[in-house]
């Protein structure tokens, strides 16, 4: 199982209007990603709960059809 | 209104164990490398935990993922508290934000 990763950064983007999506292919399979995504919608939440936003994002798919997603959050303009 | 046992079970690890991973495979033999990453940043601090593999119950394996509203496993909880997975635990263990959690929760750790 794999996923495009035009296609996550499309879902993340649906949810995050305003996210800047950067994707890395760790292993060129289509199932070992590292994505970074910086977004005003994470501004006062923890990172957990930034990370979930992105998870919802996602609609299920992490964990399932995704497989690994290596996740960094970050809010534009700030010091991280 | 009557809780999902595998949730009441859940509380129960988490509220009885001072630090509880939620992983694949023992801390001993990992069955993934996520796993194994969290497992390497407690032994490295010494910190004593509750390991408990998912692999071994479905029904956990599920739960877990529901009860944390976390979509992946490893899931590390401190104090009774969701800290987070592989990635986050990986960075906050690197930039002492852990540590921090640690002394917080009044958990014993080699420093």
């Amino acid at each position: 199982m794999a996923m495009e990763a035009g296609e996550i950064e499309s879902l993340i983007k649906q949810a995050l209007p305003d996210a800047q999506v950067t994707i890395e292919d760790l292993r060129g399979d289509g199932d070992h990603y590292a994505a970074l995504v910086v977004s005003s919608a994470f501004v006062g939440k923890s990172r957990v709960q930034q990370h979930q936003l992105v998870y919802q994002a996602l609609q299920g798919r992490m964990g399932t059809v995704l497989h690994a997603l290596s996740l960094t959050t970050g809010i534009p303009d700030a010091p991280q | 209104m009557n809780e999902n046992p595998v949730h009441t079970r859940i509380r129960q690890e988490i509220t009885e164990n001072a630090v509880v991973l939620f992983m694949k495979g023992t801390p001993m033999f990992p069955q993934c490398g996520f796993s194994a990453a969290v497992v390497q940043a407690l032994t490295n601090l010494g910190v004593k935990f509750k390991g408990i593999d998912v692999l071994v119950d479905p029904s956990l394996r599920e739960g877990i993922k529901q009860f944390t509203n976390w979509p992946t496993i490893p899931q590390l909880y401190v104090g009774g508290e969701f800290i987070g997975g592989c990635d986050i635990v990986r960075d906050m263990y690197t930039s002492g934000e852990l540590q921090q959690v640690l002394e917080q929760k009044g958990v014993e750790f080699a420093r």
